[in-house]
């Protein structure tokens, strides 16, 4: 800073230059007609080299009585410039907003099916279903083989070779009919299985595919699949078979829906009972005459759902299971049935044949 | 079985209520109701009347009767009738205007064949007594003229149609239903079987039992002077027409009436025709029968017969021979009952695939206790209806029978059912279905002899294992009539079913301490899962193939897929083989899908092949069932089964990615059944090798072999292929051209562990673009691993972003762009060792397949 420098000539520290500056840029901000323009109004008006730039580095050389007035003066100018440039901004960007924003707009009703859509099928995962109510009952999956041997198929099940009950079993035989070999007519060999490979107490639940010479029509598939259930354990009793079937029920069709037992044979089960599930439609009020009548359980109330009872001891010998120590219950139902009355399903063909758009709408879980 | 209400009335004292009350009861009880079928209860205005003249119509197709009928009003009714089996005087039963017959068809007064018609005269059909009758029903003489035909005829009548399980045989009678509704509804029941039977005398006809395992009982009675031309009585032609019998003539009838209402089979035959004494055994070798229906039968020596001096002369139970049947002219008779081996009947029907009535009871047990009361009913009838005269005596052959006897606690049957019954409630019940109980334990063994019944009888070490243990014991003889009950928890059922299933409570068990899905288990959810996200639909194709399959799919002959299981009694003749593949199911559901219009299809299937090893033994064995097999018994029949692991393939066709209003889609080509491939191992966690194979079906020049690193030998093990199908096998099955197919053993596909965790640099990312030559039959996947590990640790991804061919790459090569990322975890990598990395790579590649830098 030199002393011998006059004040009074630093022009652009004038009140009339800052006022001239402010002005000019502040028309320049109005005058900016788009974005870019505003761009180089800035550079030219607040930028490095613009008038009000260049005026405050002057301050310093005025004499410090004079530089707060000065530096006031210049404050307010850039003050008044930054704002309107502010402004202007927004008011651009709106502009521009509004303009390109609505250029760029698409109609977003349009499809978007580039990509193959797959779905699982509903017997599958259904068993799945079944399968995770009882695995958080504490149960675990058990598998066997689809070709079985005949011992555990029939025999260790008590289904003695000239039992009627045998013969009620439409039998695919492999081979030969004494090769020992079938195509398994239930998923109950399943339990022989469990009970032979795994330690006790034996919580099982076994969904599968089994296997009947029924043709195939509506009703009937002579490939089917079933879920069966075994427990043995120390003190079991028809009472804790109900109070599981009940709370599976519970489980698959909602609170309230209970089941029913009626007595009935099966060779690996005594006592034996049938299983009818609660109509978790009607809720049983279509049995009562003068309601309005149900579809889903022919106003019966009650839906055939399956079989179940206490292991017959002699299973549990064959097995080598004491049965004066052990005692058990397993139950059995189809699957195919049961997709068809909590689905709607009136087909069982559709269930085979599998034509896409049955099992597209079924998706990822039923 | 048929229960007409009627019939079951006449044993049991049923309170007023309806056919369903009763039915629901019997349902309760374990006799489930199958149907209601209601008879006669919408027929009405249905009177008797006589013929008093006849005129006969002329000049129409068919013989008219004008008829004038007394109906026991003031003037008889003009009817025109079309039947001509009666004359004047008949009584017959008329229906006048007004009335309704079943169907709801409605009788009017009407004019034709140029008459009056005031009414119409009725056949059985028309009353719907028989599915069809040839002429007007004839009443006796003596039939009051107007009284009420539905009232005099007992044509109203509920049919409550019972299923029957296989065990309770005693059910196949009104003597046995009657029993059942009897407890249910706790009023008497009135033992049709306990008749007085005459048992003395001198035998009938000579008879013996050569086989005590075939037959244990065997009773013959003989009638003589047996009118063969007395009808059936309509009460009991009505009767078998409810409980699904067709009349045949009064003998038969007499015979099938009987076994409805006790539950006796019994067989009748015509006496002149037998000749010397009748012998049950087992057959010879080479003899035949030739049996009521015509057909000659080849005898097996272990079928039961009846037999006399000229030979076979009926299959035990079964069916009787034609020769010694009886016929029109037949007036002596020779009435067969007896107690058959269950088993030895329930062979000899399936051998000669013969299910008869009398087959379907002896199966499921019969009271042994019947005969005697049996035969002597049936000789009963033939002397009231028949006119028949009873010979003195009877025959009766029979084996000593100690009966089973079965010790429980008291309250076994609480245990059973968690419910407290008192003693009093199980020895009351156990009484009710007849059965006799005493205190203690049975002071012999519990064994039962005679012939085998419908279960397995527990005898000596199985009886021991069975019992029960506890305190307050009590000993049980069943009755006569229920074989089926042989174990303790035969005893409980009965206890608990007559209490009431109902009165069971629910009961949730503590819950045991299970250990979840298994990773198999899981992994068989995530591959369904992500193949049916990656735009798969999944099918569930039945497991059968046929011959033509092999040759469609091009196997050729040593292929493994070509040793397949043969069903002996297949759905269809075609397809007699159990799948060694997935394949065929898949591509005739695709095929399946295409004919129904879908263009675009990919499905998928996951489920298990069957696999017989050529050397496996043919049979498995069938085990004792009294005891534990032993291990080596288990193993034996393991190894005759086939291997039968799991497998999921993919079939696609048609456009993949599809067209739209964004342009041009994709066709489903080689390169997504091999992804498929990829995108079930990612879900298994395993990581896939991909090269070039030649495996039928594929296409020999796009089939990838999948591989995979067995996880304990750390082989590398082939899991199966994929790729496009070759083009004869897209034309043998009639695929759309190009499909494409995807097969893998999931059971192959074994996680190594769990996922580990990588380590994720904050560092920045240092990328280089190479381009290399190969040639062109150079795989891919070869040159990227050579990068991959010429790269080396720095290296922490690569990507093929171009392949190209044509001139500026030379004849036969093509030239590969990939991308090379780089990153090291604890600094910035400088250019000088992405660089050096980079070139450790490209050196490699060039070492391994002669790649050449381009631009180099």
């Amino acid at each position: 800073m030199s002393n011998t420098y006059d004040p009074v000539e630093v022009t652009p520290l004038h009140a009339d230059e800052v006022a001239r500056a402010q002005a000019d840029a502040l028309a320049a901000i109005a005058a900016a007609r788009d974005l870019d323009d505003l761009k180089q109004v800035r550079l030219a008006h607040v930028g490095d080299r613009s008038p009000i730039a260049l005026a405050n580095r002057e301050i310093g050389a005025l004499p410090p009585a004079a530089r707060a007035e000065a530096g006031k003066r210049i404050g307010a100018a850039r003050k008044a410039i930054g704002e309107a440039l502010a402004a202007r901004q927004a008011e651009l960007e709106a502009e521009r907003d509004a303009r390109v924003l609505i250029e760029e707009t698409v109609d977003v009703t349009l499809p978007w099916d580039r990509a193959p859509r797959g779905a699982r099928h509903p017997l599958t995962t259904l068993q799945e279903r079944i399968a995770d109510a009882f695995v958080a009952m504490g149960y675990e999956v058990a598998e066997g083989p689809e070709l079985e041997g005949e011992w555990f198929n029939f025999d260790a099940l008590n289904i003695a070779p000239d039992h009627p009950a045998r013969s009620d079993h439409d039998t695919f035989f492999v081979e030969s009919v004494d090769s020992g070999k079938v195509l398994r007519t239930q998923t109950s060999p399943v339990q022989i299985r469990a009970l032979l490979s795994r330690p006790l107490p034996v919580y099982v639940v076994s969904p599968g595919k089994t296997f009947r010479t029924d043709e195939l029509d509506a009703t009937h598939t002579p490939v089917f699949h079933q879920v069966e259930g075994l427990a043995v354990d120390k003190g079991l009793t028809m009472a804790h078979l109900k109070g599981t079937l009940d709370r599976f029920a519970e489980v698959m069709f909602g609170a309230g829906i209970t089941t029913r037992f009626r007595p009935h044979y099966f060779p690996f089960t005594e006592p034996s009972a049938e299983l009818d599930l609660r109509c978790f439609v009607c809720r049983g009020s279509s049995a009562v005459p003068g309601n309005p009548p149900c579809r889903t359980c022919k106003s019966e109330g009650w839906i055939e759902w399956g079989g179940c009872g206490m292991v017959n001891p002699r299973v549990l010998l064959a097995c080598g299971v004491d049965p004066a120590v052990y005692s058990g219950f397993a139950f059995g139902m189809g699957v195919e049935r049961t997709l068809m009355f909590r689905h709607n399903a009136e087909d069982m063909r559709d269930m085979v044949e599998g034509d896409i758009r049955f099992t597209l709408p079924f998706g990822m879980e039923v | 079985m048929k229960v007409p209400l009627s019939w079951l009335r006449e044993y049991v004292d049923l309170p007023a209520v309806t056919a369903q009350e009763v039915a629901d009861r019997l349902t309760a009880a374990g006799l489930k109701l199958e149907a209601i079928h209601s008879h006669g209860h919408e027929i009405k205005n249905v009177v008797v009347g006589r013929v008093l003249e006849i005129e006969e119509l002329t000049g129409f197709k068919k013989p008219i009767r004008h008829c004038k009928v007394e109906v026991g009003e003031a003037t008889p009714r003009e009817i025109v009738c079309g039947a001509t089996n009666f004359s004047v005087g008949a009584v017959v039963p008329v229906a006048l205007p007004g009335a309704v017959l079943p169907g709801g068809f409605e009788i009017g007064s009407r004019k034709t064949y140029g008459r009056l018609s005031d009414g119409m005269i009725c056949s059985e059909a028309e009353l719907g007594i028989a599915e069809s009758s040839p002429g007007i029903l004839l009443l006796p003489e003596d039939t009051p003229i107007g009284a009420d035909v539905v009232e005099l005829l007992g044509l109203r009548d509920d049919v409550l149609e019972l299923e029957v399980a296989t065990d309770r045989g005693y059910a196949l009678s009104i003597r046995g239903v009657a029993r059942e509704a009897a407890i249910a509804f706790g009023v008497p029941f009135r033992d049709p079987a306990a008749t007085e039977a005459e048992s003395g005398g001198g035998q009938s006809w000579p008879a013996a039992i050569e086989d005590p395992s075939a037959c244990d009982r065997f009773v013959l009675r003989s009638v003589t002077g047996f009118d063969p031309a007395a009808e059936s009585p309509l009460w009991m032609r009505v009767r078998l027409a409810r409980a699904g019998m067709r009349s045949v003539s009064l003998a038969v009838d007499i015979t099938n009436y009987v076994m409805l209402e006790l539950g006796q089979p019994l067989h009748a035959f015509d006496r002149s025709r037998l000749s010397g004494p009748v012998v049950v055994r087992r057959a010879r070798p080479g003899e035949t029968l030739e049996t009521l229906d015509h057909v000659v039968r080849t005898l097996h020596e272990e079928d039961i017969l009846i037999t006399d001096d000229s030979g076979p002369i009926s299959m035990a139970g079964t069916m009787g021979g034609l020769h010694t049947e009886i016929s029109d002219t037949s007036t002596d008779i020779v009435i067969e009952a007896a107690h058959f081996s269950a088993t030895g009947i329930a062979r000899e029907s399936r051998r000669h695939n013969l299910v008869s009535e009398a087959s379907k009871r002896f199966e499921r047990g019969v009271d042994r206790e019947l005969p005697l009361a049996a035969s002597w009913r049936a000789v009963q009838l033939l002397v009231e209806l028949g006119g028949a005269v009873a010979d003195p005596g009877v025959t009766h052959t029979q084996v000593d029978v100690s009966p089973v006897r079965i010790t429980i606690p008291a309250d076994h049957p609480s245990r059973v059912a968690g419910v407290t019954y008192d003693r009093e409630t199980v020895i009351r019940r156990l009484e009710q279905i007849g059965c006799t109980v005493t205190e203690g334990a049975a002071p012999a063994a519990t064994a039962g002899h005679g012939v085998a019944a419908t279960g397995v009888l527990a005898s000596g070490d199985l009886a021991g294992r069975l019992a029960v243990p506890g305190d307050d014991l009590i000993t049980v003889t069943p009755p006569t009539w229920r074989p089926d009950l042989t174990d303790p928890n035969d005893l409980a059922e009965e206890v608990i079913r007559l209490e009431g299933y109902d009165r069971i409570p629910s009961v949730l068990p503590p819950a045991p301490a299970g250990g979840g899905l298994t990773e198999a288990q899981r992994l068989r959810r995530r591959v369904g899962r992500a193949l049916a996200h990656a735009g798969y639909v999944e099918v569930l194709a039945y497991p059968f193939m046929g011959p033509r399959d092999l040759d469609n799919l091009l196997l050729p002959e040593q292929d493994p897929r070509r040793r397949a299981t043969r069903l002996v009694n297949p759905l269809s003749e075609d397809e007699p083989f159990m799948r060694t593949t997935l394949l065929p199911g898949l591509l005739k559901t695709l095929v399946r899908n295409v004919g129904r219009g879908h263009s675009d299809v990919a499905l998928f299937e996951s489920g298990l092949v069957y696999r017989p090893e050529p050397q496996a033994p043919a049979t498995a064995p069938v085990l004792p069932v009294d005891r534990r097999p032993t291990e080596e018994e288990l193993a034996a029949i393991e190894t005759a089964l086939p291997r039968q692991p799991l497998r999921v393939a993919v079939v696609l066709a048609g456009e993949f990615e599809r067209s739209g209003w964004w342009g041009e889609g994709r066709q489903a080509s080689w390169a997504d059944a091999v992804e498929a491939a990829r995108t079930v191992a990612r879900a298994a966690g395993v990581e896939l090798g991909v090269r070039a194979d030649q495996h039928e079906p594929w296409h020999p020049g796009r089939c990838a072999a999948l591989t995979v690193t067995d996880a304990e030998t750390g082989e590398t093990v082939l899991a199966g292929h994929a790729g496009e199908l070759h083009p004869r096998v897209v034309e043998a099955y009639g695929l759309p051209p190009r499909t494409c197919a995807m097969e893998l053993e999931l059971s192959l596909l074994t996680p190594t562990g769990p996922v580990q965790t990588p380590a994720v640099s904050a560092y920045p990312v240092a990328t280089q673009d190479v381009a290399l030559t190969v040639a062109v039959s150079t795989p891919v996947a070869e040159v990227e691993a050579a990068l991959r590990e010429g790269a080396g640790e720095l290296l922490e991804s690569i990507r093929l972003f171009d392949v190209y061919t044509g001139p500026q790459v030379g004849e036969g090569n093509k030239s590969l762009a990939y991308t090379l990322r780089f990153r090291a975890p604890d600094r910035t990598l400088t250019v000088e060792e992405t660089t050096a990395a980079r070139d450790a790579a490209v050196a490699l590649a060039a070492e391994r397949t002669g790649a050449q830098l381009r631009g180099a």
